[in-house]
């Protein structure tokens, strides 16, 4: 299961504090995620799940705490757009893709490249990004849909669309909210096998409301509860977990 | 050789919309100007020297309404101060046509007219080398791309976005505006420039000069639709687009949007200022009115006439709003305001996506 060269865990997070007008998202929350690894984090509304994501993506700064990815990035000390290049993709809540390209488009544009202004003026594709967005192609459902504009897509295929834009960046840590909402069962089926499939090669962290997706797919599971981790585990054992049962799974 | 050129134009336009444009353009750059030299006064055919000059002058409209298109309806950033950058490329052409009145201006002075009549006794220095075309044509694009650049660099570091970036172009070309009134700004003040005689040492007043500045309108309006093409195919095009659509989205691609827009905007404030400077030799004038703030108003709404995104689509909303407004201004002087805000509201409620939206909606099936 392990990423070959990697050593020691592709996300680490300790102590992590983040407040907006004295309320804390999150206080001192600390998460290890290692390599290859598919983990779920769930908890109830305000739990700071979002929050989360935002401190790894650098879209918020913590008040305290260190955040790393790898050994060397310091996640609190990066631009977003660093952090995107070191390795980490988000897929939003909303499915957001680039919705007046085409599905061949969206990916060309997402491809790991340079993406200066100058470099991008003259960019053409290669055999190997053509060959690259193909397996991508494949890999999310899409072939077919390759020349259609996103728009036209259906909810599920958008979703699967942004999937396939974290992947051509050949990322190492995939950051995904809430996945399968509004997706069909067959979709949702399709998404948990395509997650399955992509552990290992990348670290995976779902965040997710759906606790038959989240059971179907998760080895372990992170619960968040006002801003911290109230437990970590197996499916079972987080919800054999008293704590648990009271603020989330019992409700 | 030839093919090589000629598939390097197909990957911007399909085989007919190249020939649509290249008919298009001989009309304007041969039949036209026979028909205005060639064909005696009194005949039918003959295109009079007013009809030139106000086709010369929708041609640089129409180069400014191509800039704008690459900016708000490519990029999604909605300039109200374009107007500025086709001010200072005009005034940057103005200072060359001042000093080339050489002493024939009213008080025979070496000096122009409204600089005697500040009683100075010397060019300022940021007039030295005026007289030079070459110059002048350096100043055309270095006064409108560096102010663009410096705004652009601030505005676009700080994520100003959206109608908070429009108001503050706006407040731009309004302080310009302000700056160029006064008569110590050394821009002969709210009469800016005029009484030009000569460019080149060619008379502005000859027929012919008209035309060759006329031809060269259509050739820099070609000019300027062939390189926004190639831009907004290529990916660059497509991170444009991306950047109005889904700007977060693209960061998280690992694009910074800053340098994309910090180009276009650059870019888009140039294309003004050559246009600028093709106007006022023309139409003989400028001044700080160009600077009003209704002015560049004016340039989004003939962007959104002819449908953003399109490049063509703006080209054609310019021309027909001038034409409306060169007939409605002389016939309803007073209602031309009115009738303009009026079609605004009208297609942005009813054509959102302008003449060339319709148009690509008619056409398909």
């Amino acid at each position: 299961m392990r990423l070959d060269t990697a050593q020691g865990p592709v996300l680490y997070l300790d102590g992590v504090t983040v407040s907006f007008d004295g309320f804390k998202a999150l206080s001192g929350l600390s998460l290890i995620i290692e390599p290859g690894e598919l983990r779920c984090i769930i908890g109830p509304n305000g739990a700071g799940k979002t929050t989360l994501m935002d401190v790894v993506t650098g879209k918020t700064r913590p008040d305290s705490g260190e955040v790393y990815f790898g050994e060397a990035n310091d996640l609190t000390r990066m631009s977003e757009t660093e952090i995107a290049e070191a390795g980490i993709g988000r897929k939003f809540q909303k499915p957001t893709v680039f919705r007046n390209h085409t599905v061949l488009e969206n990916l060309e544009l997402a491809l790991k490249a340079d993406k200066d202004v100058f470099s991008t003026l003259r960019a053409a594709l290669t055999a190997g990004q053509r060959r690259r967005i193909e397996e991508t192609l494949d890999l999310i459902g899409l072939r077919e849909q390759a020349g259609r504009r996103a728009d036209l897509l259906s909810h599920g295929q958008k979703q699967w669309l942004e999937i396939g834009i974290l992947l051509v960046q050949e990322p190492k840590l995939l950051l995904l909210d809430e996945p399968v909402a509004g997706m069909t069962d067959e979709e949702t089926g399709r998404t948990g096998e395509l997650f399955q499939s992509l552990a290992g090669r990348h670290s995976l962290v779902v965040v997710e409301h759906d606790m038959h997706f989240v059971e179907s797919i998760a080895r372990t599971i992170t619960v968040l509860h006002e801003g911290k981790v109230l437990a970590e585990g197996t499916m079972d054992k987080v919800r054999e977990d008293p704590r648990v049962v009271e603020v989330y799974l019992g409700r | 050789m030839k093919s090589g050129v000629l598939a390097s134009f197909e990957r911007l336009y399909p085989r007919r919309a190249l020939l649509g444009i290249g008919i298009v353009y001989a009309f304007l750059v041969v039949v036209v100007p026979v028909l205005n030299l060639a064909v005696p006064a009194g005949s039918a055919l003959h295109v009079s020297d007013y009809t030139v000059a106000l086709a010369g002058k929708i041609l640089c409209y129409a180069m400014v309404a191509l800039a704008m298109d690459l900016i708000w309806g490519y990029t999604g950033i909605l300039s109200l101060g374009h107007g500025l950058f086709f001010a200072l490329g005009g005034y940057a052409m103005g200072m060359y046509l001042m000093r080339s009145i050489g002493t024939e201006g009213v008080y025979g002075s070496t000096l122009p007219d409204f600089m005697v009549f500040l009683d100075w006794k010397e060019l300022p220095w940021y007039w030295r080398g005026s007289d030079r075309f070459l110059q002048a044509l350096l100043l055309v694009v270095l006064a409108p791309g560096l102010v663009a650049l410096v705004f652009g660099f601030f505005a676009f570091r700080s994520r100003i976005r959206g109608v908070y970036f429009s108001i503050i172009t706006q407040a731009l070309t309004f302080a310009f505006m302000l700056l160029f009134f006064r008569n110590a700004t050394g821009f002969g003040g709210n009469n800016g420039f005029t009484d030009f005689k000569r460019i080149l040492g060619f008379p502005l007043a000859s027929p012919r000069t008209k035309v060759a500045l006329y031809v060269l309108s259509a050739t820099a309006l070609l000019s300027a639709l062939l390189l926004c093409r190639h831009l907004v195919v290529s990916k660059l095009g497509k991170v444009l687009t991306a950047i109005r659509d889904e700007e977060s989205r693209l960061r998280f691609c690992g694009y910074d949007p800053f340098g994309y827009k910090l180009f276009a905007w650059t870019l888009s404030a140039v294309i003004c200022g050559i246009a600028g400077a093709l106007y006022v030799p023309q139409v003989g004038i400028i001044n700080p009115g160009e600077m009003s703030p209704a002015n560049s108003i004016e340039i989004a709404i003939w962007v959104a006439v002819g449908g953003r995104g399109s490049l063509i689509g703006p080209v054609l909303g310019a021309a027909l709003v001038n034409c409306a407004k060169s007939w409605l201004t002389v016939a309803f002087p007073d209602l031309w305001l009115y009738l303009l805000g009026l079609v605004f509201i009208l297609v942005t409620r009813f054509v959102p996506r302008g003449i060339a939206g319709a148009m690509a909606a008619g056409a398909e099936p």
